[in-house]
């Protein structure tokens, strides 16, 4: 197998970090991770301003709650599930043994 | 890190001691020039020391930053903490379209104008869960180097560099024309003088010192932008509600704008600022959004900020940094927009046009708002007062009545938000072409010294072309912005997903599916602009990667089904990138990025 040259600078080696059942096991359960964000993101970012015409009949904080959901709320919602995503990430990442040495 | 040990490791561990100080010793800066202004000093020299003593400070940083090491210079020896990462990010990201246009777009698109808050901050959620990590492990210095290892050569490369030429050199043009128009305004110097005065101010943060002062200037041009744009919104929020939170006030502006616009008369006509889908029809806004979040995750000189964190870990949490400091922005604009409106509706329109306030008459002279007594009564209506978007965060300050040094504080602020982003720019340009067309195409075998220097006259020779291109005052500037994120969207985003999301994607597919989904993005884009070609289901231009996107991806689907699979050795270098632990195994000869 051709390897890559030593370089100067980072590490570059043939042999696997976990086995392979183990990492199958692991990318499952990212890509778990990764599709329950696909889906807040698109009821977060599209679905909910669908109903923006209906929500906005409702009142939060002194907003029209469809207007308030796509000035304010959607980015909220955006903002805590990447800090959220960041700390469920490398908790599944230390679970399966494959966390930066 | 282990390397935290070297020569920038003071530096590093002192860094939220040296910002606060900064951001200390600019706060006495706006004072000493507020006392300045009380004692009389003319206001055309608080706006020349705001404009110089800014660029000052990040030319010095430029200059302290320099560097003779490749890897600092390309992706600031990856030793950026993540929330410093973030701030880097935010300026990076947020230019002169997003400080002084955004709220202006909101004042007269209402609840539409939100397609571009949101476009332009759900993206990030794709940035982090997509693509930020796995090309971070892999420890790429720019994007094409990843498709060149993962499509196994340098086709795939060159490809993904015509994208990124095409998308990155359109967008730094107009960061470059927002500088003119900003530097000619407070040096009172004539438009293309200016654009060059900008241009000096962009080469001095980033020729030195590559990635690794464009990083450090970044952060401190964040801190200028943010503040500029906070300060007289809390002022103007203080004076209208009492409150200083425009955030959370601005609903009782938005009551009383709904409020008036039903019982004024001379506000007949006026959109209603809440109603959705007024401009845009839902597919229309739909799509904006989409083209602008998946632009997002495409786009080269965003994702390559994520290849100078210190882990993949820290990758994942600057991103979610990222997003923060664009929001603590973005949330505000809609505030902007809102109080605007409500000084607008109340003071202004149904106002005897003798005696309008002050701020109208200003901007009138400038051009950036027109007024009209079409029906000759004396009294302004609605329709016969036109407002340009730019106007509304520049005219803010005399809007609440502030003193000068605001509108300076403002200036300072707009000047940071499009050097940031043209600084990035200019250096995802250069590097694509220093690193990966002449290092990895050219002259495999040139040594640091030559590849440093290659780098920065490619620097200086796309920094004075684009300058030029500026200067020349190009139509349609601001559309060409929101173009750059379907062109990269279109040609870059399926390439580097499936790249790491489906081991199965074969370099036949995806160099088939950047040509096709930039192909198309273009067609669409040019015969609709320029041809008088109709629209496709009504969809806008500025959305032509809906059509792009899906093209893409079905192509390089398609095409990898009907290619044999990738080599083991590929799928191997694959399952290395999307595990943080361990070495990159590279495949097919291609060499690991240093």
């Amino acid at each position: 197998m051709p390897l890559a040259e030593p370089g100067t600078g980072r590490p570059s080696s043939s042999e696997p970090a976990v086995d392979a059942a183990t990492a199958a096991r692991y990318w499952s359960k990212t890509s778990g991770l990764m599709w329950l964000m696909l889906v807040i993101w698109v009821i977060a970012g599209f679905g909910i301003h669908a109903f923006a015409p209906m929500l906005n009949n409702y009142k939060f904080l002194g907003f029209p709650l469809g207007f308030y959901m796509a000035a304010q709320g959607s980015l909220i919602i955006f903002v805590v599930m990447l800090f959220w995503f960041a700390r469920r990430q490398n908790a599944i990442d230390a679970e399966f043994g494959v966390s930066e040495d | 890190m282990s390397e935290n040990s070297s020569q920038k490791g003071d530096f590093l561990s002192n860094l939220g001691k040296v910002y606060t100080w900064y951001t200390g010793g600019f706060a006495a800066f706006v004072l000493v020039l507020a006392v300045l202004e009380q004692m009389g000093v003319p206001n055309r020299i608080i706006g020349y020391l705001f404009v110089f003593l800014t660029i000052g400070v990040y030319a010095l940083i430029g200059y302290l930053s320099r560097t003779a090491q490749v890897s600092e210079y390309y992706v600031a020896g990856r030793r950026v903490p993540a929330f410093y990462n973030g701030m880097a990010t935010g300026s990076d990201w947020m230019s002169a379209a997003s400080f002084i246009g955004m709220a202006g777009t909101l004042y007269l698109l209402g609840f539409d104008g939100l397609a571009f808050v949101l476009g332009w901050t759900g993206g990030y959620v794709l940035v982090a869960i997509l693509l930020a990590p796995y090309l971070r492990k892999f420890g790429a210095y720019t994007v094409p180097d990843f498709l060149g290892a993962r499509y196994g050569g340098n086709f795939a490369r060159f490809c993904g560099v015509i994208v990124l030429m095409s998308a990155s050199f359109t967008y730094v043009v107009a960061q470059i024309f927002g500088t003119g128009i900003i530097a000619s305004r407070f040096l009172g110097i004539s438009f293309e003088l200016a654009v060059f005065v900008g241009l000096a101010g962009i080469l001095v943060c980033s020729m030195l010192g590559g990635m690794r002062a464009v990083t450090w200037t970044q952060v401190a041009q964040y801190i200028i932008l943010i503040i500029a744009y906070l300060i007289p919104v809390v002022l103007l929020s203080a004076k209208v509600t009492g409150v200083p939170i425009p955030q959370l006030m601005y609903g009782q502006a938005i009551d009383q704008i709904e409020m008036l616009r039903a019982t004024k008369e001379a506000l007949a006509g006026a959109p209603s600022h809440i109603t959705p889908f007024q401009t845009y029809d839902p597919l229309n806004f739909f799509g904006l959004i989409f083209c602008l979040m998946v632009g997002t995750a495409s786009l080269p000189h965003i994702l390559m900020r994520y290849f100078t964190t210190p882990s993949v870990r820290d990758a994942r949490k600057s991103v979610a940094w990222s997003l923060f400091f664009i929001f603590l922005l973005y949330f505000t604009a809609p505030a902007y927009a809102a109080f605007a409106k409500l000084e607008v509706f109340t003071n202004v329109i149904g106002s005897q046009i003798a005696d309008l306030p002050n701020w109208v008459r200003i901007w009138s002279d400038i051009g950036l708002v027109r007024v009209n007594d079409a029906n000759a009564d004396g009294i302004l209506q609605f329709r016969e007062f036109v407002i340009n978007a730019d106007a509304i965060v520049l005219a803010t300050p005399e809007i609440a009545g502030l003193p000068y040094v605001i509108a300076g504080l403002v200036a300072a602020g707009g000047l940071a938000a499009a050097l940031s982003t043209a600084d990035g720019l200019l250096l995802a340009i250069a590097n694509a072409l220093s690193h990966d067309i002449y290092y990895r195409m050219i002259d495999p075998n040139a040594n640091t010294k030559r590849r440093l220097v290659v780098a920065r006259i490619l620097l200086i020779c796309v920094a004075i072309v684009a300058a030029y291109v500026a200067s020349t005052r190009p139509a349609g500037i601001l559309a060409m912005v929101a173009w750059a994120f379907s062109i990269a969207a279109s040609g870059l985003f399926p390439a580097l997903v499936m790249g790491v999301w489906w081991k199965r994607t074969t370099t036949a597919g995806a160099v088939a599916g950047m040509i096709v989904g930039y192909g198309v993005c273009l067609f669409y884009l040019i015969g609709t602009q320029y041809y008088g070609m109709p629209l496709w289901f009504g969809v806008r231009n500025i959305s032509c990667g809906l059509f792009g996107i899906p093209a893409a991806f079905l192509t390089t689907w398609v095409v990898s089904m009907m290619t044999p699979e990738p080599s083991k050795d590929m799928q191997d270098f694959v399952e290395s990138i999307r595990t943080p632990r361990g070495g990159v195994r590279m495949a097919g000869g291609e060499k690991a990025p240093e």
